[in-house]
């Protein structure tokens, strides 16, 4: 069954259609990646998802409720975590605060008045993000000051972020930006970890490399629209999005 | 007791930071600082700077507008001098009310922007609220002259309870005893400790924690679920009830209050302060404070006298030309050392004095071979 | 209808003044990305370099005239500016015309300030957070008016218009106004027009040069300008000493109308603030019409038929104003998607 359906989704900017009507249908438990040519509308469509765009008409519904008109903190709220491209993380504080100030807002909610205890006594949310840490390789770090990691390293912690407030729905994009191929590997293994815990993920991704060794189904999207959606092996040789994508070389 | 639960370093700390603040009369004496009127003056500006802290030094926001709240804690104060009672209690609550109201007020508005546009909304309130002082106001500010205290008051509690001040002017006083001279400065030490408990346990809560990461990254607090909001204008809240607080004792050791209070120069002394210190330490607004407080009175106090001692050693034509270069910088041109200190501090010392104290830490521990830490310095600042 | 005339009038000279600071705020955010909190103290300098040429034009020769006796029966010491020693009649005018002459002055020395202000001390900034930009500025604020106060003393000194300029206009003759309805002193009128012609050239500049074409580039898209491989270091410079010197000038031309005394700087900074925020972070028609709609305004709100009805408007108009459309449009009148947010 389908966790996250996106039905007759426009947008435009000015003259520009960006989205033209969009039709999408995530299912619980899958990698589903959304790959397309510069400009096809990808990163539009996924911040239709996070609340950081509204689309002009359509509906995104997720898991029984609609994600439009909303605030970002609202939408993680549900059970919906981001990845960045460039990784966002807290630069200034340690890898370990990193990790618990995510577990703190899926226990306390959007907004808690906890001025009075001490974060040292949160013992159970400690333990809870040092395991994520450990998860991701990070533990040995768990001091350090998160702004003086690697790239790719920042990319794991950002991971861990997000799974430890344990999403419904994690949305990548493009997650091995700018990485190089070592690091890009180690993510894809992460990543490949991480769906096999069941974790619905839709991932943006340019590196043909990453979708065809993580997506359990993939939307090919050009000119703001949907051109194809199938199993991976499939896409592969479909001539529609040889056209669309590479503008008829082969795969 | 896991209330009050805290690591053994925070005990030590809090605990000398304590003694520092009762011993202040002695440990202060050889330094010629060691009267009360001064070190009153050390502790309610240690208050203003550390409330200021919890705002700026945690989330970031700089608010060019603090010396509003002080200047309404400090008004506060002296009207309930005059309608309530002389005890400085009601004084010290209801300022602290009124500069967490004016602060929820002026914040609502200005916490919806960020960055410059938040200095700016909040120089601009200041300014608007010195200049209604000033004008239409009046009648509850005194204007110019300045709120006053008159032996015509009601004091409505005062009387109810039989206190009668004769036909002297009255000062405050805490059940009998006299809040200026050393009463006074302890009354407001003991506050000070109270804020300082307080400032550390905000410091190492989870609320602290996330100021500190809506000022390391808001973006990531919004996509990690928190609504931001609510936090800075807590923030925000929480700091203007401890300007209102130190306007508040200003007004209890020395019960006027004037507009003045509520200028920019004033928003931007406790902005100094606080940078001077060490934007989001713990301990460092409180030092910054002193440090301020101590040089303006020393610097104030200078004049071409003193200054043709100073260089009596000189030849003649260099002591001349000595007295009139420093002349421009103490005296009436105290400000012009505070407004050079301003950019040195921020040119080359942006983490304030903590951060000056742990280089030099650091530089000591590498040239002994790394020794044990075992000095009182707290590394307040993580 | 004459009343309202009138109010416009008397907001336009201190619209213009704001629409000078303004425009110098607006494009070092916009090209340099710093907020220049010591901005305002340009304007001070600006308006004590018109003190200090007329104080210098007033160097007096002193000369014992053994014909002319005081009571105390001593020569009587007769006091001639020099300029009037050596030029006659020409030195008299020069004397009397000291604040349109001070600007001749004020460009090169505004010059160089801002010059020097950017080498010795901004540049370090461009990539510190705004935060520390504000800070800096602002003690550099409080250095640049203390010396002043140091030198030029804290009370106001009054700068007189040149004779010519210093009556009355009746405006509203112009405009076929009864006589004597809408009189209007001549030096507001002409700082008026002064603002105006400066604001125009600067506008000239940045359109029809190819620095200002780069400036505006700057000012759209700084990091793909200095992707261009054009020397933006210089061309900073060059911005703020621009700056500078218009803030300077609109220093200069206004003590006829505020006597400078050495924190004028800040009451105008605070309120050239609430203009650019007003008109728009980064718009530079923004600013201006701003600046000039929140003078008008502002004098509205100083006529004593408001002031009955809302006491103390005239305090906090400007204030309330950019209140107002801070909240109603957060990027102010005329502001752009994306310039100076976070």
């Amino acid at each position: 069954m389908a966790i996250l359906s996106v039905e007759n989704v426009n947008k435009r900017f000015g003259g520009l259609k960006a989205l033209d009507n969009v039709n999408l249908q995530i299912d619980a438990g899958t990698v589903h990646a959304i790959i397309g040519p510069n400009g096809a509308g990808k990163s539009t469509l996924l911040n239709c998802f996070v609340g950081r765009l509204e689309p002009d008409t359509g509906s995104v519904m997720f898991d029984g409720s609609s994600l439009l008109g909303i605030q970002p903190h609202q939408i993680n709220q549900l059970g919906v975590s981001r990845v960045f491209q460039t990784p966002e993380i807290f630069g200034n504080l340690s890898l370990l605060e990193n990790v618990m100030i995510p577990a703190f807002a899926k226990r306390d909610g959007s907004f808690t008045m906890n001025a009075w205890m001490s974060v040292s006594s949160e013992s159970d949310l400690r333990d809870m993000a040092m395991d994520m840490l450990a998860d991701v390789g990070l533990e040995a770090k768990s001091a350090d000051i998160a702004g003086q990691l690697s790239r790719g390293d920042k990319r794991r912690l950002e991971l861990a972020m997000c799974l430890v407030q344990q999403p419904k729905l994690l949305l990548l994009d493009e997650p091995t930006a700018g990485m190089a191929r070592a690091d890009t590997n180690n993510t894809i293994d992460l990543m490949k970890r991480i769906a096999e815990r069941g974790v619905t993920m839709v991932v943006i991704e340019h590196d043909m490399h990453v979708v065809f060794s993580l997506a359990d189904k993939i939307s090919v999207l050009a000119q703001g629209t949907v051109i194809v959606e199938d199993l991976p092996e499939n896409i592969k040789g479909d001539p529609r999005v040889q056209e669309a994508y590479l503008g008829g070389a082969h795969l | 007791m896991k209330m009050f639960s805290m690591d053994k370093k925070d005990i030590l700390l809090f605990l000398c930071f304590s003694v520092a603040v009762l011993t202040g009369p002695i440990i202060l004496e050889p330094f010629g600082a060691g009267y009360p009127d001064l070190l009153q003056k050390f502790a309610i500006f240690g208050i203003f700077a550390l409330g200021f802290n919890i705002l700026f030094g945690l989330t970031g926001y700089l608010s060019f507008g603090h010396a509003a709240f002080l200047g309404m804690g400090s008004y506060t104060a002296v009207w309930t001098f005059k309608l309530l009672s002389m005890n400085p209690i009601p004084a010290i609550v209801f300022a602290t009310v009124m500069g967490g109201l004016f602060a929820a007020l002026i914040g609502f508005i200005s916490l919806r922007r960020s960055g410059i546009y938040f200095s700016i909304l909040t120089l601009a309130f200041a300014q608007m609220s010195y200049n209604l002082a000033y004008s239409v106001l009046t009648p509850i500010t005194n204007g110019e002259t300045g709120l006053q205290l008159n032996q015509a008051d009601p004091r409505v509690l005062d009387v109810m309870f039989g206190r009668d001040y004769g036909a002297v002017l009255p000062s405050s006083d805490f059940f009998g005893l006299d809040m200026t001279g050393y009463p006074g400065f302890y009354f407001c030490g003991i506050v000070l400790i109270i804020c300082f408990f307080i400032a550390m346990r905000i410091f190492r809560s989870p609320f602290g924690m996330m100021l500190r990461a809506i000022k390391s990254n808001q973006n990531r607090m919004n996509y990690t679920g928190f609504n931001t909001r609510p936090y800075t204008l807590a923030a925000f809240v929480i700091s203007g009830m401890y300007a209102g607080l130190a306007g508040g004792l200003m007004a209890v050791t020395d019960p006027l209050a004037g507009a003045e209070r509520m200028q920019w120069t004033a928003s931007g002394e406790v902005v100094l302060m606080t940078i001077l210190g060490g934007a989001g330490t713990l301990l460092g607004p409180v030092i910054g404070a002193g440090a301020i407080k101590y040089f303006e009175n020393i610097f104030s106090a200078f004049n071409e006298g003193i200054l043709m001692g100073i260089y009596d050693f000189l030849p003649e034509t260099l002591q001349h030309i000595m007295v009139s270069v420093s002349g421009l910088f103490v005296g009436e041109g105290w400000h012009l050392t505070l407004g050079a200190l301003f950019m040195l501090i921020v040119i080359f010392l942006p983490g304030g004095l903590m951060e000056g104290f742990n280089r030099i830490k650091t530089l000591v521990t590498n040239r002994t071979g790394g020794g044990s830490d075992g000095a009182a310095t707290p590394a307040a600042a993580e | 209808m004459d009343a309202i005339l009138l109010q416009i009038l008397n907001g336009l000279d201190k619209g213009g003044a704001y629409a000078l600071i303004a425009l110098g705020l607006t494009i070092i955010f916009g090209t340099l990305g710093v907020v220049n909190f010591a901005h305002g103290a340009l304007f001070m300098l600006g308006a004590f370099c018109a003190v200090s040429v007329k104080a210098v034009l007033s160097l007096e020769r002193v000369v014992e005239d053994p014909n002319q006796l005081t009571a105390w029966g001593t020569p009587m010491e007769i006091r001639t500016p020099f300029v009037e020693v050596w030029f006659g009649d020409f030195g008299a005018t020069i004397l009397d015309y000291s604040v349109p002459v001070s600007i001749l002055i004020a460009i090169p020395v505004m010059l160089l300030i801002g010059i020097a202000m950017e080498r010795g001390l901004v540049r370090f900034f461009y990539k510190r957070a705004h935060a520390d930009q504000i800070l800096v500025t602002f003690g550099l604020a409080i250095v640049l008016q203390e010396i002043v106060k140091a030198q030029f003393g804290a009370n106001p000194i009054p700068q007189p218009a040149p004779e010519a300029a210093s009556g009355m206009i009746d405006f509203g003759i112009m405009v076929g106004i009864d006589a004597g309805n809408v009189v209007y002193p001549a030096w507001r009128l002409i700082y008026f027009v002064f603002s105006a012609v400066v604001i125009g050239a600067v506008f000239a500049f940045l359109q029809f040069t190819t620095f200002g074409m780069v400036v505006r580039a700057g000012m759209a898209d700084r990091e793909t300008v200095g992707l261009l491989g054009i020397d933006i270091d210089r061309r900073f410079t060059i911005v703020f000493g621009i700056a500078a010197i218009v803030a300077g000038l609109a220093g200069a031309m206004y003590t006829p109308i505020l006597s400078p005394d050495y924190h004028m700087g800040m009451d105008f900074l605070v309120l050239s603030f609430v203009v650019v925020v007003v008109g728009g972070m980064g718009s530079l028609t923004g600013a201006v019409s701003a600046g000039f709609l929140l003078g008008i305004l502002q004098s509205f709100a100083s006529m004593n038929e408001v002031k009955d009805i809302l006491p103390g408007i005239d305090q906090i108009i400007i204030y309330l104003i950019a209140v107002v459309i801070l909240l109603v449009r957060p990027r102010g009148l005329m502001g752009r998607k994306g310039v100076m947010e976070h």
